[in-house]
């Protein structure tokens, strides 16, 4: 960005004067939507350990991306078309065993450099468009209007609130599957509603970050979350501000200097994973007496 | 004192078994109750003619070869597979229709070591996880604050019980095979349950640590009346815990007390391999000959 001759330094002013342009305050309004959506399901998708899962749907966003904006309509009901229909495909896939989806990973690579060759195609097929295939891969904040903030807003309401009904028996269901079908916990239905989650968050990321770097705000606030606390709570609260913090950071230096915020965004979060491990491996480690010296137990409550 | 309710098709006799807790003039209700029960998997018949009547604070082992259906017997029990003959009766109703007044324990080797989850969490999960919505904080003061305050203090009270207090807060991945499968008994002992189903509890664990987990389930079983099931593969530790065994075996079954069942004669018989039982001077008995040995003949076969 070149629109400014640089940062006063003072957090206050550069704010006030980035949301003196609509095109900044609608950036920052999506960042911060896409940044929370983003960071909480990440945090599951981490849990589940559906990173690839998430990888693949976004993927599948970009043909949906670029065959929208060919067609004449904006690219975010590709994403969220390509996006939600690539998560009910991923869903309906015979799953190996539970966990994971190493099974099906030649399947699923497979489909992931078909749908970058037919987002490709539908770029080139869209001739002035072709500067714009680095926006739909790398991110881009420029062209956000304000309704496609209304749009990122209504199903990050939608997709949060949803995870607030099963977001326990999801945890559940993640951690420990065998014993959640026992107690009847819906495993299996659980499993789908959360790819469909996924696909939304996954749809509303791209559009900040692009497709290839995703994972910027889907998995990285989630894993240097974790990395610093194992308290459910506090991680999910503390990945949606890391998520924040690297968005907010990142849109305002991209708007300093003429480089694209999608590098800006994953960097930050990139520095904080790196940060966050230090800490861990540096922390004091205490280990309690383990279970081979502990007394028995004789205490008997109920 | 938990959050199980007595749904209005669990008929009178068994509500008595959940009656505050738990002296000993309380009725003898059956817990379990099979008759003339056979099982098929993959169209091979695993076993019949199985009759087994297990009343509260029972210990049941269930023991045999690889591939004899043993896991098959808790599944059954869970109601998570149909019998094609005969009747069972769980907790006074259908198998699978009281499931929450079960604590199960599924046969695993252990958490992914990445899981940054706290032991402590994973026992609540156990009370509350099959249940809609998302976990507040204990300290949040509104809704359900008296419960939330309860069910902390009940995790705590299970987390005592089975001695895991000096980790509980640490990422369970990090723990021992011992500890785990200690916070996974207080998880199954979280909901208090009337029956608890164990598939090989002791199996990941050394030898010092198999006596004291064997010796911590029949505590429990004993003071709080509940009635155990446990899978195992190997008799010894757990032999002098032991109310019941139910031998399966390719040749049929065995079921009665240890000292009727588990003599050279019925075990040579059933395996078709000869096997000693010994008396120890203290009075206690010891399998050679291990039967564990002959499944992988035994298990071979279609």
């Amino acid at each position: 960005m070149i629109l400014a001759a640089g940062p006063s330094w003072n957090p206050i002013i550069d704010l006030q004067q980035m949301w003196s342009f609509p095109f900044m305050v609608n950036a920052f309004r999506a960042g911060t939507i896409v940044a929370v959506l983003a960071g909480v399901m990440g945090w599951f998708m981490v849990l589940r350990r559906q990173s690839f899962a998430g990888h693949t749907l976004s993927l599948i966003g970009f043909p949906g991306a670029a065959g929208a904006v060919l067609i004449g309509v904006s690219a975010s009901y590709g994403y969220f078309a390509f996006c939600l229909a690539g998560a009910l495909v991923i869903a309906a896939l015979p799953r190996a065993g539970p966990g994971g989806y190493s099974e099906e990973s030649a399947v699923t690579g497979t489909v992931q450099a078909f749908a970058l060759a037919c987002g490709f195609l539908l770029v080139a097929l869209y001739k002035g468009f072709l500067n714009g295939i680095n926006s739909l891969l790398f991110g881009n904040f420029l062209g956000i209007s304000a309704g496609q903030v209304s749009l990122l807003g209504i199903v990050a309401a939608l997709s949060l609130a949803a995870l607030a009904v099963i977001g326990r028996p999801l945890a559940f269901a993640s951690i420990d599957p065998d014993v959640a079908t026992a107690r009847n916990v819906p495993v299996r239905a659980l499993s789908v509603a959360f790819l469909v989650l996924l696909g939304a968050a996954t749809a509303e990321a791209s559009q900040i970050t692009g497709t290839l770097l995703v994972f910027a705000l889907l998995v990285m606030p989630a894993a240097t979350a974790q990395a610093l606390t194992a308290r459910p709570g506090r991680a999910l609260a503390l990945t949606a501000t890391i998520g924040l913090a690297v968005t907010w950071l990142g849109l305002s230096v991209a708007y300093y200097t003429p480089f694209p915020v999608g590098f800006f965004v994953t960097s930050f979060a990139f520095a904080g994973f790196v940060a966050a491990q230090a800490v861990r491996h540096t922390r004091p480690r205490w280990r309690a007496a383990s279970t081979e010296t502990s007394p028995m137990p004789i205490g008997i409550a109920r | 004192m938990t959050a199980h309710s007595l749904d209005s098709d669990v008929d009178r006799q068994s509500s008595n078994t959940v009656a505050p807790r738990k002296e000993d003039q309380r009725p003898v209700a059956s817990v379990i109750t099979l008759r003339d029960a056979a099982v098929e998997r993959g169209g091979r018949r695993l076993w019949s003619g199985l009759d087994l009547t297990v009343a509260a604070g029972e210990f049941v082992a269930v023991l045999g070869p690889n591939g004899v259906g043993k896991s098959t017997l808790v599944q059954v029990i869970l109601g998570a597979l149909p019998l094609i003959e005969g009747e069972v009766r769980v907790l006074g109703g259908a198998a699978g229709r009281a499931n929450e007044r079960i604590g199960y324990l599924p046969q695993r080797r252990s958490f992914d070591p990445s899981l940054r989850v706290r032991g402590r969490d994973i026992v609540r999960l156990g009370l509350d996880g099959h249940q809609w919505g998302f976990p507040l904080p204990a300290w949040w003061p509104w809704p359900g604050a008296t419960a939330r305050r309860a069910a902390t203090a009940r995790v705590e009270e299970v987390i005592d019980l089975v001695g895991a207090g000096g980790y509980a807060d640490r990422p369970v991945g990090e723990l021992s095979g011992g500890e785990q499968q200690r916070l996974l008994i207080a998880q199954a002992l979280a909901p208090a349950p009337d029956l608890l189903l164990l598939d090989e509890p002791l199996d990941s664990l050394d030898l010092p640590n198999q006596g004291a987990v064997a010796a911590l389930i029949a505590t429990i079983s004993r003071a709080q009346r509940v009635a155990v099931i446990m899978v195992a593969h190997d008799v010894n530790p757990i032999l002098s815990h032991l109310d019941t065994v139910v031998y399966l075996a390719p040749g049929g079954s065995k079921i009665g007390s240890p000292r009727d069942v588990i003599t050279g004669p019925t075990l040579t018989q059933l395996f078709g391999t000869p096997i000693e039982v010994l008396t120890a001077s203290d009075g206690g008995m010891v399998v050679i000959g291990h039967p564990a040995r002959c499944e992988d003949h035994a298990g071979q076969q279609p």
